[in-house]
């Protein structure tokens, strides 16, 4: 809560002039993964917690939603957005310590990010599919 | 970086040569390490804590959610039942909770302006981050304590 200011203050150069790179997307990526986990996900968890409190008929209408052609949609995509903000967010608790800001080492950084989310979300899908639709 | 308020103050810097703008207000501030914000580093520390939690209790999560049967109400309820299941989900929820409250808290200086809004905003966020926590908590309380409804 800042007091309105009686000068001008400098102002810090702004997104136009740095020259576009990965490090880009992965930081505007980390907020909409994880605002979209602060809304979309959690609600969908509190969603399964109060259908298995609320009883097996209660329980059966959520799975049968979340089991749907768009809820398992919604499912990879929630994953994806998981694995993602949590690589992501890996990034940042090791650029907080001050390492990783050399050009060529946060470009790969950035990009592994994607990589990584990309590849865990294939593989626990593939092992739920290959579990036989998970029970 | 003389400014920087995580930096240890050199007495012979504030002693010889004080800063001409700061007020003796700022001063207090630096020394009490808490800023123009009066939070100091605390909403930064408390987000970083609560991602750690997030890192180990998320994955927890999602590799439980992979090996349950889930169309099973009555084996998600055993297992929601057991203390090392129940325990870790309340944990998750708290700190899952603290960590978004945190992030979309930021989200909204970021992004909304006008300063009534901002305000009706956070409240808003509050009571969500609040009663979502409290209805997540109830929810695990009553599967636990109370078995298969």
């Amino acid at each position: 809560m800042t007091r309105p200011s009686t000068h001008t203050r400098p102002l810090s150069p702004h997104l136009g002039i740095y020259r576009f790179g990965p490090h880009m997307i992965a930081s505007i990526v980390h907020r909409v993964t994880g605002d979209t986990l602060a809304t979309l996900g959690a609600l969908m968890l509190l969603g399964w917690l109060g259908a298995i409190a609320a009883g097996a008929a209660a329980y059966a209408k959520f799975t049968d939603l979340a089991w749907s052609l768009p809820g398992k949609v919604v499912l990879v995509g929630l994953t994806w957005i998981f694995f993602q903000h949590l690589f992501s967010g890996l990034r940042h608790l090791y650029l907080d310590t001050g390492a990783g800001y050399e050009l060529k080492t946060n470009r790969a950084m950035a990009i592994a990010t994607f990589v990584l989310s990309v590849i865990a979300t294939a593989l626990l899908w593939g092992m739920i599919m290959m579990d036989g639709l998970n029970g | 970086m003389v400014d920087a308020p995580t930096t240890a103050a050199k007495p012979a810097a504030t002693t010889t040569a004080p800063i001409t703008t700061a007020s003796s207000a700022a001063d207090l501030g630096r020394v009490r390490g808490l800023g123009s914000s009066r939070q100091g580093t605390h909403h930064w520390v408390v987000q970083r804590l609560t991602a750690l939690g997030n890192l180990v209790l998320v994955p927890w999560l999602v590799v439980s959610l992979a090996r349950l049967p889930l169309s099973d109400h009555a084996t998600v309820v055993a297992w929601l039942s057991s203390p090392l299941a129940a325990v870790p989900m309340i944990l998750l929820i708290i700190s899952v909770f603290w960590h978004l409250r945190l992030g979309l808290q930021v989200l909204v200086e970021d992004y909304v302006h006008s300063e009534a809004a901002k305000l009706a905003t956070l409240v808003l966020l509050n009571f969500y981050a609040v009663a979502g926590t409290v209805f997540g908590i109830f929810s695990v309380a009553k599967i636990a304590f109370s078995g298969a409804a």
